[in-house]
């Protein structure tokens, strides 16, 4: 399926085979089968309310699934709270709206869960904290706070928040749509970035540029369920489903 | 095209709005109305601060040693400093006076130093003060250890018995305060209805009947021989009892604290203890600041109930002075001094509460 296939191993990342998850009486995820091979990334659009955000909250165990396995790496997803440390020491994740710690400046934002979590020595995890800043392009404000700094700057603040721990995958959960315009582009640009490094990466969002320039594999959902998965090329030329023809008509509309 | 070349100097403004005249125009004689208001309320304040003034300061007694001195017609202070020492120290030895003004020093300079800017390492001072002070603190006043001679707790009484109850209270009811509000909130039904209950309970009885049920039931049910001493007693009641009123005010911090914090700290593999402490606690603390020195300062005047158990805090033992034969009819002077004592002691509080916010604030940036 895929054409995009740079640097993707088959070694698989992340596995849900048959995930179920109901909010009371809702019925979110419908039988949610899906596998990342390590290397890949992913797009998931669709409508809201969809049940994205609640997909990817369950690889981390934000929420967790009442039916189904999730596997993360080869640790199992279960309420032994041994392997949900494990998972969420591997596994990065970035917010809607930032979710940094305003009571800590960017740079103790970045430290902090490699200290207190990996046991990394205070000066080590600066040092990576500072490379990392680098990265997203603002080691100069590492010693404000977040209330201090604009949307997109505070949004590649928390990008490299995750990368300090050194994650195996990174989760974005819409990163983009709390942002001004003139701010989007920063973001993505980093994102885009880290995807070139061979980042394990599964990103809801609605940027159907950023999809097709670093997807390997773009999912549509809606009600729940995995209605169509396809390479970024056919997916958006060539859409297979009613439901997803009416949803690129929709988002590609204005 | 428009040219204007004759540069106008530096004006002050008309008197009418600034300096003295200004304010006063401006703040309280805008209108008819303001300006009755004015002069009616002055005229109440004046004509009761001149006697008042008048009494506490003018044709006051200061010095003497019984109430043959005091021949001004003002307040009679001298009954308060003939009985100064007994009112700080209660019936403690006079001997051993200088283990309560010791404690006293080190606590005056602990908190000093707390409070200085400059301090370094101010964790530090801050944990010793917590933890290791108190213990200090425990065989100056009781002794037992190093030689000291004990000094039996009905012996203690005063200020500083006062300050025993009231700093103890404090100390004690934040942790277990802290506990109890994240019990409320905990997922486990169990831990979560166990702190409900005893929130609810001990919140819903007054202080009074807590003393009295820790002074005379508790004797009843504890088996026979071990008998509990009566102040340790008192301070467990106050510290249930402030711990309660604690929790529901932790308890309104955190639930002001957004869900997106707790999940961004758990997405990065912070245990439940590791985001309490590091993510949401400080940030809740800074939030609830107001209502936590509410707490301490209502725990700090409540502490004067204990008098009903006869234990002579500060109160009880002015009171109990003031029915000496000798001393009949100087209550007011008695009542006054009280207090002053208690208002300095809470508005000292109050007003640290108000610098501590204001740091916070600044040093936090915004959001
Ligand atoms: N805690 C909850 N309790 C009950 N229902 C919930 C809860 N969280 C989400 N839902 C419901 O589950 C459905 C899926 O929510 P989800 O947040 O996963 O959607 P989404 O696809 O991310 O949408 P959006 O694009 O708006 O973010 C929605 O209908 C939502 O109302
Ligand atoms: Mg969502």
């Amino acid at each position: 399926m895929s054409t995009q296939n740079n640097n993707v191993s088959s070694e698989i990342m992340i596995q849900l085979k048959g995930v179920n998850k109901w909010y009371g009486e809702f019925h979110v995820l419908k039988d949610i089968d899906l596998s990342v091979s390590k290397g890949e990334r992913i797009v998931v659009c669709g409508p809201s309310g969809s049940g994205k955000s609640t997909m990817i909250r369950c690889l981390n165990r934000l929420e967790e699934h009442q039916q189904g396995q999730i596997l993360v790496g080869k640790t199992e997803l279960t309420n032994d709270i041994k392997n949900i440390e494990t998972i969420r020491r591997e596994v990065g994740m970035v917010f809607q709206h930032f979710n940094l710690f305003p009571h800590l400046t960017v740079l103790e934002n970045c430290c902090l869960a490699p200290i207190w979590v990996r046991k990394v020595p205070r000066k080590d995890a600066e040092a990576t904290a500072m490379k990392y800043l680098e990265r997203v392009k603002i080691p100069d404000q590492a010693y404000k706070y977040p209330g201090q700094l604009s949307g997109g700057q505070q949004q590649r603040v928390a990008i490299a928040r995750s990368l300090c721990m050194n994650p195996e995958v990174m989760l974005f959960d819409e990163p983009t749509s709390a942002l001004d315009p003139e701010m989007i582009k920063e973001v993505l640009d980093v994102m885009i970035e880290l995807a070139h490094e061979g980042m394990t990466m599964i990103c809801v969002t609605h940027e159907m540029g950023f999809a097709k320039t670093v997807a390997n594999r773009v999912i549509f959902m809606d009600g729940g369920q995995i209605i169509e998965e396809n390479n970024p090329h056919e997916f958006f030329d060539n859409p297979q489903s009613e439901r997803t023809q009416l949803f690129l008509s929709q988002i590609l509309a204005h | 095209m428009i040219v204007n070349d004759n540069k106008i100097p530096d004006m002050p403004p008309p008197a009418s709005t600034v300096g003295a005249v200004g304010w006063l125009r401006k703040n309280l004689f805008s209108s008819w109305a303001n300006s009755i208001l004015t002069v009616v309320v002055g005229y109440i304040v004046i004509s009761n601060l001149i006697p008042l003034i008048d009494w506490v300061f003018l044709t006051s007694d200061w010095l003497g040693d019984s109430r043959e001195d005091c021949t001004s017609g003002g307040a009679c202070w001298v009954f308060i400093t003939v009985r100064l020492e007994q009112f700080i120290y209660g019936f403690y030895p006079e001997s051993e006076y200088w283990r309560i003004n010791t404690i006293f020093v080190m606590l005056a300079g602990l908190i000093a130093a707390l409070i200085f800017e400059g301090t370094p390492k101010k964790g530090w001072l801050g944990a010793f003060t917590l933890l290791i002070f108190p213990i200090i603190a425990f065989y100056l006043l009781y002794g037992g250890a190093f030689d000291l001679e004990v000094v039996e707790t009905h012996k203690w009484g005063g200020l500083s018995l006062t300050l025993v109850l009231a700093c103890v209270g404090i100390v004690a009811s934040l942790p277990f305060g802290v506990l109890l509000a994240l019990g409320r909130r905990s997922n486990m039904p169990i831990v979560r209805s166990l702190s409900t209950a005893f929130i609810e309970i001990w919140r819903g009885v007054p202080l009074i009947s807590v003393l009295f049920m820790a002074s005379v039931m508790l004797p009843l049910f504890v088996s026979g021989e071990t008998s509990m001493d009566k102040l340790l007693r008192a301070l467990i009641g106050i510290t249930m009892f402030q711990s309660a009123y604690m929790a529901e005010v932790i308890r309104g911090g955190l639930q002001a604290i957004p869900k997106g914090q707790y999940e961004a700290a758990m997405a990065l593999g912070l245990n439940y203890w590791k985001s309490m402490g590091l993510i949401i606690l400080p940030q809740a603390l800074k939030l609830m600041i107001p209502g936590i020195v509410n707490t301490f300062i209502a725990l700090f005047k409540d502490t004067s109930l204990v008098l009903i158990i006869g234990l002579f805090d500060l109160l009880a033992i002015v009171q109990a002075a003031l029915s000496d034969p000798k001393w009949l009819g100087y209550s007011v002077e008695g009542y006054v001094f009280v207090a002053f004592v208690f208002w300095i002691f809470c508005f000292s509080m109050s007003r640290y509460s108000q610098a501590l916010e204001r740091k916070l604030h600044t040093g936090h940036g915004a959001r």
